[in-house]
C-alpha cells in the first residue's frame, strides 16, 4: 500500500529525514517511535503533503502512485488521513458542518454526488455512538476549547467518517486520560481492516498495548536505526532510546 | 430560491465583480457640477413643493461652508464635486406606469443583478423598491401593502402623496447640518425609500430596496426614510451594485428610521458596490449616514454585510432616546486588495434602562485597511444602560491591516460596558488542516470565513443570509495563496 523510498526532506535547509525506507501493507499497523526531534511528525507531515517541507530525495508511493505532485488534498482523496498531534481550532465551524464539507469535497474529486443528508446522519450518529461522543459535540465549533481528549477523540472520529486506506496517527496518545485511550484505541482497532493500514506514531508503549503493532520501526535523527515485531516496544519502554542511539552511533 | 453547490462552484468560477455590466438604457442626464440652479432643477424635475426646494437649498448653503472631513482612517483622492452629474434617470422610466411597462432593458438589468420582480419575489413574500441611479423604477406589491396602511413608495412619491409625514420626520434624525455629506445629501438626493408602518401593524413582508448606479459620472444620493409607528415592527433590506467603471464613483446616502414606542425595526443591508479592480483602480466611494431614533421601548437592529466599495465610510447609530429602548449593530465588513472601510457605529444612551449591543466582524485581505471605529455613549441620566460590544478582526495574508478605534463616554455611574476584541489571521495551519481533510483552499477559507462571520450571518433574513454568505466568498476569491 505504502512504499517510501530513500526519503529524504528538510525545512528552511535543515534536512531533517535522512533516507527513510518503510514499507506498509494493507491490514498492517505499524508503530514509529522515536525520541523528541527525531523526525517522526515530519515524516508524517511528509506523507500528508504539507508544503512547508521540501522533499529533496527519494519519494512516497501509495498504490503504485508517487505522491510527488499531489497536494494534500490530493493525497486526502487517495485515502491518506492524519491524526494531528495538534488539531487546529476553527471557530464557528461545527465539527458537523466540517465533516460535511469534508465528505462532499472528497466526493467531489471522485466525481460523486453530495451525500444525502440523510445518509450522512446516519453515519454520524453510528460512528459518534462508536467512539461514545456525545451529540450535542458535534455541534460544537471544530476543537474550540475542546480537551486534549475531546481533541484526540474528535480526530479518530474524522477518521472514522472518511474511512482512509492509510491512517497515520501522530502522537493521538498523548494528552489522553487512560478512559480516553482505551476508547480511542477501540475505535482505531474497530475501523481497522484487512483493506486499510495505520501508522502509529508515538513516545510509550503504553498505547501500543491497545492497539498492537505487527511492525515496530525506531527513528532516530532522520533515519529508521531498528525495526522489529511488537517486543520490541517493550525493550524500548525497558531500556529507553539511548542504547539505539549509541547502537546507531557504532 | 434553492441555492447549490452547484451554484456555488459556478460563482466561484467567476473571478471578476459580478456585478460589473453596464446596461445601456438611453438616460436622461444633468450636466456636471453644482450650484444652486442645480438644487432648483433637481426640485423642479421632481415636481416638488416650495418647502422642499427651500429645505434643499437650505442644505447646499450649509454644505458650501463645510469641509469635507479627515478623521477616517482611508486615503483616496477626494472627488471633484463639481465633476459629478447630480441627476441621472433612466429615460423610459415612469414611477406611474405598471411593472408591464417598465423598459425591457431595465428588466434584463433586474435579471442580471438577480432581482427578479416578478413571481418569484411574490413567493419569497418581498417587496421590493429599485432605484437605478438617480430614481425609483419600480416599487411591487404597493397593493398588498396599502390594505394594512402601510406606504412603501419611492421618496420622491412620498413628497408628493405625504408630505405631511416627510415633512414631519425628515432631517430630524440626521440633520442638514450633521455632516458634509448629510448636507450635500440633503441638498441634491433624488430619490431612495419612503416606508411608514402604522400603529400595531406587523408588516406582513420584507421590504427591500435596489440601489443601483448605472450611468458614469453620475453621484448617487439616495435618501431612505422609514418611520415605525407606536407598536408595529418591519424588517427591511437593501441591497446595493455599480458596474465596474475606471473612475470613482461617489454615493452618499441618508437613512433615518424612526421606531416609535414599542416599535421594531430591522435593518439589513447588504452593500456590493464595485470595489475597484485588483490595482485599486475605480470603485465606489461609500460615504453614508444612517440613524435610527428609539423611543419607549422601541428597538433599532442594524445588520450590516459589507463587501464592496473602494472607500467605504458609514457608521448606522442609534440614539436610545426612550426607557427600555434597545440598539443593535452586527456587521461584517469585507476588504480585499485595495479596498479602506472605516465603519462601525454610535450608540448613544438617553433613556433609563436602555441597551445596546455591538457585534463586528472585520475580514481583511490584499493589501486592504479595515478599520471599526464605534463610540458607546452614555449620558447623565441613563440610568442602568449596558452595552456589550465585541469587535472580530481576521487577517488574511501579510500586507492587510485592521485597526479598532472604541470610543466610551460615560456619564453616569451605573452603566456597565464590556468590550471584547480580537485579532486573528488564518493561519496555515488551518488551512493545512483543512486540506488534510480533503477540502482545497478556497473553500477552506470560505469555511473559515463563514464561521467567524456566523454570529452575523445569523442575524440576517434567511434569503439575505445565503446571499452574503455567497458574496463573501466571492469578495475573497483569490486572496491567499
Amino acid at each position: 500500500m505504502l512504499k517510501i523510498n530513500d526519503l529524504h526532506a528538510s525545512v528552511e535547509d535543515k534536512e531533517i529525514l535522512k533516507g527513510i525506507n518503510l514499507s506498509v501493507n494493507a491490514g498492517e499497523v505499524h508503530a514509529i517511535m522515536g525520541p523528541n526531534g527525531s523526525g517522526k511528525s515530519t515524516l508524517a507531515s511528509v506523507i500528508a503533503g504539507k508544503e512547508e517541507f521540501e522533499v529533496t530525495k527519494g519519494n512516497v508511493v501509495l498504490n503504485g502512485e508517487d505522491l510527488e505532485d499531489d497536494s494534500p488534498e490530493d493525497r486526502a482523496h487517495k485515502g491518506v488521513f492524519l491524526s494531528f498531534q495538534y488539531p487546529v481550532e476553527i471557530p464557528g465551524v461545527s465539527v458537523t458542518n466540517f465533516m460535511k464539507t469534508a465528505i462532499n469535497e472528497s466526493r467531489k474529486a471522485k466525481g460523486l454526488e453530495d451525500m444525502p443528508a440523510k445518509e450522512m446522519l446516519k453515519m454520524i450518529r453510528e460512528k459518534a455512538e462508536m467512539l461514545e461522543i456525545d451529540r450535542k459535540f458535534l455541534s460544537r465549533s471544530l476543537n474550540e476549547g475542546f480537551s486534549g481528549g475531546e481533541k484526540k477523540r474528535n480526530e479518530i472520529f474524522q477518521m472514522a467518517m472518511l474511512e482512509p486506506k492509510l491512517a497515520i496517527l501522530d502522537e493521538t496518545d498523548s494528552g489522553l486520560d487512560i478512559d480516553a485511550l482505551r476508547i480511542v484505541a477501540n475505535g482505531v482497532n474497530k475501523l481497522k481492516s484487512k483493506d486499510n493500514a495505520v501508522i502509529v506514531i508515538t513516545h510509550y508503549q503504553r498505547l501500543l498495548e491497545y492497539i498492537v503493532p505487527d511492525f515496530v520501526h525506531v527513528l532516530h535523527n532522520g533515519k529508521i536505526v531498528k525495526s522489529g515485531g511488537k517486543e520490541l516496544a517493550l525493550e524500548l519502554e525497558a531500556k529507553g532510546y539511548d542504547w539505539i542511539k549509541n547502537e546507531a552511533v557504532v | 430560491m434553492a441555492y447549490t453547490e452547484e451554484e456555488l462552484k459556478k460563482e466561484l468560477e467567476t473571478k471578476e465583480y459580478e456585478y460589473g455590466f453596464y446596461t445601456d438604457i438611453e438616460s436622461d442626464t444633468f450636466p456636471k457640477g453644482l450650484n444652486e440652479d442645480i438644487v432648483r432643477a433637481i426640485s423642479k424635475k421632481k415636481n416638488e413643493p416650495q418647502w422642499m426646494t427651500d429645505w434643499r437649498l437650505e442644505a447646499f448653503r450649509i454644505w458650501e461652508k463645510m469641509e469635507e472631513p479627515e478623521w477616517a482612517n482611508v486615503h483616496y483622492e477626494k472627488p471633484d464635486f463639481q465633476a459629478i452629474s447630480y441627476y441621472s434617470a433612466p429615460k423610459a422610466a415612469d414611477p406611474n406606469k405598471s411593472l408591464e411597462d417598465v423598459d425591457p432593458d431595465l428588466l434584463e438589468m433586474y435579471r442580471k443583478l438577480g432581482i427578479s420582480v416578478d413571481e418569484q419575489k411574490k413567493l419569497q413574500n418581498v417587496a421590493v423598491d429599485i432605484v437605478v441611479d438617480s430614481v425609483s423604477v419600480a416599487t411591487t406589491f404597493k397593493k398588498t401593502l396599502a390594505e394594512k396602511g402601510i406606504i412603501f413608495m419611492p421618496i420622491s412619491e412620498a413628497i408628493q402623496e405625504h408630505p405631511e409625514l416627510v415633512k414631519k420626520y425628515m432631517g430630524t434624525i440626521v440633520p442638514k447640518t450633521d455632516n458634509f455629506y448629510a448636507a450635500l445629501n440633503s441638498a441634491v438626493f433624488t430619490d431612495g425609500s419612503f416606508c411608514y408602518i402604522p400603529k400595531g401593524v406587523r408588516c406582513p413582508m420584507e421590504l427591500s430596496t435596489y440601489f443601483r448606479i448605472n450611468e458614469g459620472g453620475t453621484g448617487q444620493f439616495e435618501r431612505t426614510l422609514v418611520i415605525a409607528d407606536e407598536s408595529s415592527y418591519v424588517s427591511y433590506l437593501e441591497g446595493c451594485t455599480a458596474p465596474s467603471r475606471d473612475e470613482n464613483q461617489l454615493h452618499a446616502a441618508v437613512v433615518e428610521l424612526i421606531a416609535l414606542d414599542d416599535a421594531e425595526i430591522k435593518y439589513s443591508t447588504v452593500q456590493n458596490w464595485y470595489p475597484g479592480n485588483a490595482e485599486g483602480k475605480g470603485g465606489v466611494y461609500n460615504f453614508v449616514t444612517k440613524r435610527g431614533l428609539c423611543e419607549k421601548n422601541a428597538k433599532i437592529s442594524w445588520t450590516q454585510v459589507e463587501t464592496g466599495s473602494a472607500v467605504t465610510w458609514k457608521y448606522p447609530s442609534c440614539i436610545l432616546k426612550g426607557n427600555n429602548s434597545v440598539g443593535e449593530f452586527y456587521s461584517i465588513a469585507v476588504t480585499n486588495n485595495y479596498q479602506q472601510a472605516d465603519t462601525g457605529t454610535k450608540m448613544i444612551h438617553l433613556g433609563k434602562n436602555t441597551r445596546s449591543t455591538i457585534i463586528s466582524k472585520g475580514i481583511s485581505a490584499g493589501k486592504s485597511q479595515n478599520s471599526y471605529r464605534g463610540l458607546v455613549q452614555i449620558g447623565a441620566r441613563a440610568a442602568n444602560a449596558r452595552n456589550f460590544s465585541q469587535c472580530d478582526s481576521l487577517l488574511m495574508g501579510n500586507e492587510c491591516g485592521a485597526h479598532t478605534f472604541p470610543y466610551i463616554e460615560v456619564k453616569n455611574k451605573s452603566a456597565q460596558i464590556e468590550h471584547e476584541a480580537t485579532t486573528s489571521k488564518i493561519g496555515e495551519d488551518q488551512i493545512f488542516y483543512c486540506n488534510q481533510r480533503g477540502i482545497e483552499t478556497e473553500k477552506a477559507i470560505a469555511l473559515i470565513v463563514n464561521g467567524f462571520s456566523k454570529e452575523v450571518l445569523n442575524k440576517l433574513p434567511m434569503e439575505f443570509a445565503v446571499e452574503a454568505q455567497k458574496l463573501l466568498e466571492i469578495s475573497l476569491e483569490g486572496s491567499v495563496g
